[in-house]
């Protein structure tokens, strides 16, 4: 049994150790938003925050979340109102959208460690996430957004 | 004709009180009828319920082209209801929703923008004449807004649902009368797409998403060598696997292939796949293990002699006198490659007995429920009567969810499994298996006159055949136009050209890619064509507009590109610009491309890409640069990513570390201009990707004076 906290809610797990986390929390826990790419950490479709950090789900064992804290898309925020959710909402940028969550998730770190990213610190921390529709582009700009956003939120 | 309006009312299951459904019959008239369950040569696209509820169906599979809004909005803007006051459903193939139910060759808005408008139209006019006969007063003292009729002199009013009974009384008109486009409150505006939300929160589902009580889950193994078959497998250690229950034998059929493949059922995908390491199989390569693409390619140069079948002959090609002098010759290369879509191909099934529940993302939900070239239930043994579908979001399509090869191999495990089973590709069963774009080789050559005008003009395609790969029958004989698509569609006026094509055997399956063949062939007629204004010594700008003296739609979109580009602004040594357009079936985008060259690191840099895509009407701008936006990096990808290419039977690229695509980081600066100025009414999805290749080549060419006649190229000039 291994007990991983899941957007808050502790859970115990009764499942192979070696088992990626991406399909603990995909087909144990029923928490689809996290998405299978290419199970090789190559595209960020399955990103997660372990204590806070991006890992890549598909290549991170279960055991290694194993009284961690890990907070997937269903947990960014309460009512997907995030200040990146709310910028991609308002600038429409999912195509597709099932790379999204995990684009989301890769931003979200990278606001929070750089609340004023510049376009060279967004492909530095956004290129490991794959979008085949190609909303590269509205990514970029969406994130200049949220961290707007995010700046008048504090204001106020 | 069959259009007669049921006047009795029953109740259908699952709607409040009284309801009315409002549609459209086959041939495009408009019908009406409040039981939908018993009506024939009717597809229901409204329903109106007494309790105020309004529903739209989308007929058309959302994939990330933008259907979930676009299709519901062209009937609810001549309905005048708001999108944020509908429900809007996707529908699963059911028959009463017609036989039109795939999303592909960006046709959803061009074949539908009419009817839908028109079925809106005419469910509006029967709601106002049931208010009007409601309060005994003239229908032209009414109007309809946000789903209610008012009267505008006493400015009483009556919602859609308060007028259902009403409304049911009263035959729909044949011809309504649709709105001026400048009272356009939803078409044309930029409007907000309700999946976008679903998709930021995580809580869009998915085919992949899909959790069914007891469902089991399977991974497939597949013989690596394409065309090969299964002989015999031992599964003993597999079954030793935790959590495996079965190992059983399927097949998949894609276009004329049959391939079988071993399945491992269990508990969770991951005991699936920990089970499907230990699988021993023996397969039956038959010869295919010697395949290597560098000899395949090798024959289609060679082949490239043989005269072909001709497509197209206009004027008199064989007595233009032609001398080195003259004539312009050039041979263009593209590679095979896979969709990729992020979603890899997955479904669930669950048979129980002689009928069948499938849950996928599909741009075909027609064909799963039978009829059409990929006949599910034909082809997997069911009555079509018997299968029901669940069409769910479809992550990423771009052709390859037009082949429903994974929901048959889903069927045919299921077929052995008591509960529900989800199989699911990895991302290298995704990569390895196919069906994959062909490639297309061209021979091109262009001749001028003795007072410089461009007088022949010949290309010939050689490549493996689609119709050959898609159909039994196909005629080997003659052309296959799906090889030459868009050549014969340009407007440059040559008064002699030749269209001819070679077909090379091929065992592999091929597919229709976003674009379809107008995404190589593009590259080479359109960096050819700037070849020839370079032979002529012209702009490339200008020696096409030379060729379009006529008015021409191309003519029209060259002029608004060439102000939105700054095409005539002069640059600093070192840059270069390129232009490309492509006409085709699925409408027409023309494309500069700008480039800065850097001599010390011999690299092109992308500066900036001005798209303009021409389609008549419009129905979501923002949607529209989303997808010319998207079309480029899916084009830039094609133009500078690796191939698919095979070794010893074997596909040798497997996953994104090998076969990358475009990243983040590579993004270039992508402006779109959206031409809606009546007349023919085009497609968004495709016609962004076929010129950015050769307007891309071209920049290079202009920047370094390097010709490039081979996808994939490199940005490092060599």
């Amino acid at each position: 049994m291994i007990t991983v906290t899941v957007n808050g809610q502790r859970h115990d797990i009764d499942a192979d150790p070696n088992m990626p986390l991406l399909w603990a929390i995909r087909d144990i826990l029923g928490l689809t938003g996290t998405k299978y790419g290419c199970g090789a950490a190559q595209c960020g479709a399955c990103t997660v925050h372990l204590n806070g950090e991006s890992i890549r789900s598909c290549c991170t064992k279960l055991s290694r979340a194993a009284g961690q804290q890990i907070i997937t898309i269903e947990g960014l925020s309460a009512n997907n109102n995030h200040p990146l959710q709310l910028a991609w909402n308002e600038m429409n940028v999912p195509q597709c959208g099932y790379c999204q969550s995990g684009q989301l998730m890769s931003a979200a770190v990278l606001l929070r460690e750089n609340p004023n990213p510049t376009d060279q610190d967004i492909d530095d921390a956004m290129s490991g996430n794959i979008c085949r529709c190609g909303t590269y582009q509205r990514i970029r700009a969406a994130i200049h957004r949220a961290a707007d956003l995010a700046r008048e939120g504090a204001k106020s | 004709m069959s259009d007669i309006s049921r006047r009795h009312f029953i109740k259908t299951t699952g709607t409040a009180g009284v309801a009315l459904w409002l549609g459209i019959s086959a041939k495009g008239s408009t019908r009406k009828v409040t039981d939908v369950a018993t009506a024939k040569n009717f597809n229901p696209l409204i329903l109106v319920e007494s309790n105020g509820n309004i529903t739209i169906y989308n007929t058309k599979p959302e994939m990330g082209q933008g259907t979930f809004q676009s299709m519901p909005a062209m009937i609810a803007e001549e309905f005048e209801v708001s999108l944020d006051q509908i429900t809007i459903k996707n529908t699963n193939g059911e028959k009463e929703f017609g036989d039109r139910q795939r999303a592909g060759g960006s046709s959803s808005i061009r074949t539908t923008y009419n009817d839908m408008r028109k079925i809106g139209a005419a469910a509006k006019a029967v709601f106002i004449s049931a208010a009007a006969k409601h309060w005994q007063v003239d229908e032209s003292t009414c109007y309809a807004e946000n789903s209610k009729v008012i009267h505008k002199p006493s400015n009483k009013s009556l919602t859609y649902g308060e007028l259902v009974e009403e409304a049911s009384k009263i035959e729909l008109p044949k011809e309504p009368k649709l709105k001026d486009p400048k009272d356009f409150k939803i078409l044309g505006k930029v409007s907000k797409r309700p999946d976008i939300p679903l998709k930021t929160s995580g809580k869009a589902v998915f085919g992949i998403d899909v959790i069914l009580p007891d469902m089991l889950y399977a991974s497939v193994e597949r013989c690596p060598v394409l065309g090969g078959t299964l002989k015999s497998f031992d599964a003993s250690e597999a079954l030793k696997m935790p959590g495996v229950e079965m190992v059983v034998e399927t097949e998949r059929i894609v276009g004329k292939y049959h391939f079988t493949g071993v399945a491992v059922v269990a508990n969770s995908y991951w005991n699936a796949l920990e089970g499907r390491k230990k699988l021993k199989i023996q397969w039956d390569t038959a010869g295919h293990e010697t395949f290597n693409s560098n000899e395949y390619e090798n024959n289609l140069r060679k082949l490239a002699s043989q005269e072909g079948v001709i497509d197209k002959n206009t004027g008199a090609i064989d007595t233009v006198k032609t001398s080195p002098q003259n004539t312009v010759e050039a041979f263009y290369e593209t590679p095979m490659i896979a969709h990729h879509t992020m979603e890899p191909m997955n479904c669930i099934a669950h048979v129980q007995g002689d009928k069948a529940e499938v849950w996928t993302s599909t741009q075909v939900p027609s064909s799963i429920v039978g009829g059409g070239s990929n006949d599910v239930p034909k082809l997997a043994g069911f009555a079509p009567e018997n299968v029901k579908l669940h069409s769910m979001f479809i992550g990423g399509g771009f052709g390859r969810r037009l082949y429903p090869d994974y929901v048959i191999e889903a069927l045919n495990v299921a077929k052995q499994v008591s509960k529900p089973v989800k199989v699911i590709w990895s991302r290298e069963d995704t990569t390895t298996q196919g069906p994959f774009r062909p490639m297309t080789f061209s021979q091109l050559s262009g001749t001028f006159s003795d007072d410089g005008k461009l007088v022949a003009f010949k290309h010939k395609v050689i490549s493996p055949s689609y119709q050959e790969s898609v159909r039994k029958d196909f005629d080997k004989t003659k052309v296959d136009g799906t090889m030459v698509e868009g050549i014969g569609e340009q407007d440059y006026e040559i008064p002699n050209i030749k269209t001819s094509y070679v077909r090379a055997d091929y065992h592999v399956p091929v597919a229709a890619w976003r674009s379809v063949t107008s995404s190589t062939l593009a590259f080479a007629h359109e960096c050819f064509i700037d070849e020839l204004a370079v032979k002529a010594g012209k702009d490339p700008l200008d020696f096409r507009m030379e060729l379009l003296s006529q008015p021409s739609d191309t003519k029209r979109i060259f002029q608004k590109l060439r102000e939105l580009s700054g095409w005539d602004e002069p640059l600093p040594k070192n840059k270069g610009r390129g232009v490309a357009q492509w006409k085709f079936f699925a409408g027409q985008c023309a494309q500069a491309v700008e480039v800065s060259y850097d001599p010390a690191l011999k690299t092109v840099k992308i500066d900036k890409v001005t798209a303009v895509i021409d389609l008549g009407e419009v129905v979501n701008p923002d949607n529209v640069k989303n997808q010319t936006e998207g079309a480029v990096v899916m084009a830039l990808t094609a133009a500078i990513k690796p191939g698919i290419t095979f070794k010893d039977g074997k596909v040798v690229e497997s996953n994104f570390y090998d076969n990358p695509v475009l990243r983040m980081n590579e993004m270039p600066v992508v402006n779109v201009h959206v031409l809606a100025e009546g007349g023919k009414i085009k497609g968004v999805g495709e016609p962004g990707l076929p010129p950015f290749a050769p307007a891309l080549a071209n920049a290079i060419f202009a920047a370094t004076g390097k010709r490039i006649r081979k996808m994939p190229f490199d940005l490092k000039i060599s």
